[in-house]
């Protein structure tokens, strides 16, 4: 019996350790803790993008209302998918969307960017140093918060957002945000 | 002699990594900047997820050594930095993973598997001793009588 132990014992530790390494293989290890949802945003405070009305993007345009928080830059290529339906969604007034536009080489090259593919933010900050990006948690572009009226934030999503993600999550979520108080 | 000494400490340093900190960015109290570096090495680029922010050429990677030396000059203890920079991104920006609850099987894991190693070969060499022990037991009567014979027949 003592014996047999002998050889059990390895083998169910072994069993154990595979069980654990299996489930592992089958997570993205690119997948980052979520830091920022339940909390309030990040103080922040960034300038317009030229030629746009705004004077500017900070924490505070957050409270009152559920809005949209999309990272994007005129040189991230997932931003140039991502963009018609962000215009769609303005388009059917269906959730004001706020944009920091991050990491330009060019003061101009954001608001060109708008220009030449249409421009669906209500305010635009600028964020050349990822000031606002780094307090975010932001690791790439694009990248899209939902903040509720108390400004906080209660879902992140990383990458293109689309139809399906829309339907699925944001649509009910904001329904949902909509209806709480904003104090 | 010397010459070789010199020559191979000089392909010795010549095969460190380059630099990603770029001139502009280094703070001019060695002190704080030697900081820096420490807490930089310490830091994950959520770009390319296997270097540090102090060996990144990675944009961002750039942007978080200038945040982590502003905090420092701007009076942060490296915990605070750190703990900041957590704040933000999580435990994954740190190379190094933190003793908590989620890390307590990676931690203590080896240390489990080596006293159990060291506990299952305490047991099994002291059992085999007891298996070989019987097969020196004395000679019964006959054998002994055996032995006596054929040393007799040798003897003669």
């Amino acid at each position: 019996m003592n014996k047999r132990l002998f050889f059990i014992v390895p083998l169910l530790v072994f069993m154990v350790m595979a069980g654990y390494f299996a489930v592992g293989l089958t997570k993205d290890p690119r997948k980052l803790q979520n830091m920022l949802t339940g909390q309030p945003v990040p103080e922040f405070t960034l300038a317009g993008l030229q030629g746009r009305d705004d004077t500017g993007f900070k924490s505070a345009d957050l409270i009152g209302d559920v809005t949209l928080v999309n990272v994007f830059g005129s040189w991230c290529v997932a931003c140039r998918v991502e963009h018609p339906f962000l215009m769609a969604l303005k388009q059917k007034n269906l959730v004001p969307i706020h944009a920091i536009d991050w990491r330009e080489d060019d003061r101009s090259a954001g608001p060109l960017w708008l220009k030449k593919h249409g421009d669906p933010y209500t305010l635009a900050g600028d964020d050349p140093k990822s000031k606002a990006a780094i307090s975010f948690g932001v690791t790439g572009a694009p990248e899209t918060f939902l903040v509720d009226k108390k400004g906080i934030v209660r879902f992140k999503h990383i990458g293109p957002i689309n139809q399906q993600l829309w339907q699925t999550t944001l649509k009910p979520l904001i329904a949902l945000l909509r209806k709480e108080s904003s104090s | 002699m010397r010459l070789f000494i010199c020559l191979f400490m000089w392909t010795l340093l010549s095969t460190l990594p380059a630099n990603a900190v770029n001139p502009n960015e280094i703070l001019t109290d060695p002190a704080l900047e030697a900081r820096a570096r420490d807490i930089s090495k310490g830091l994950r680029c959520l770009v390319c997820q296997n270097q540090s922010i102090d060996d990144s050429d990675a944009s961002l990677a750039k942007d978080l050594r200038v945040l982590v030396r502003e905090r420092i000059t701007a009076g942060d203890s490296n915990d605070q930095v750190v703990t900041y920079v957590v704040s933000r991104y999580g435990d994954f920006v740190l190379l190094k993973p933190p003793f908590n609850m989620a890390t307590l099987v990676l931690w203590l894991g080896p240390l489990l598997l080596i006293l159990g190693g060291l506990i299952a070969a305490i047991l099994f060499f002291r059992k085999n001793k007891k298996i070989t022990a019987p097969a020196s037991a004395p000679l019964t009567e006959a054998e002994k009588m055996r032995v006596a014979e054929l040393l007799a027949e040798d003897n003669q």
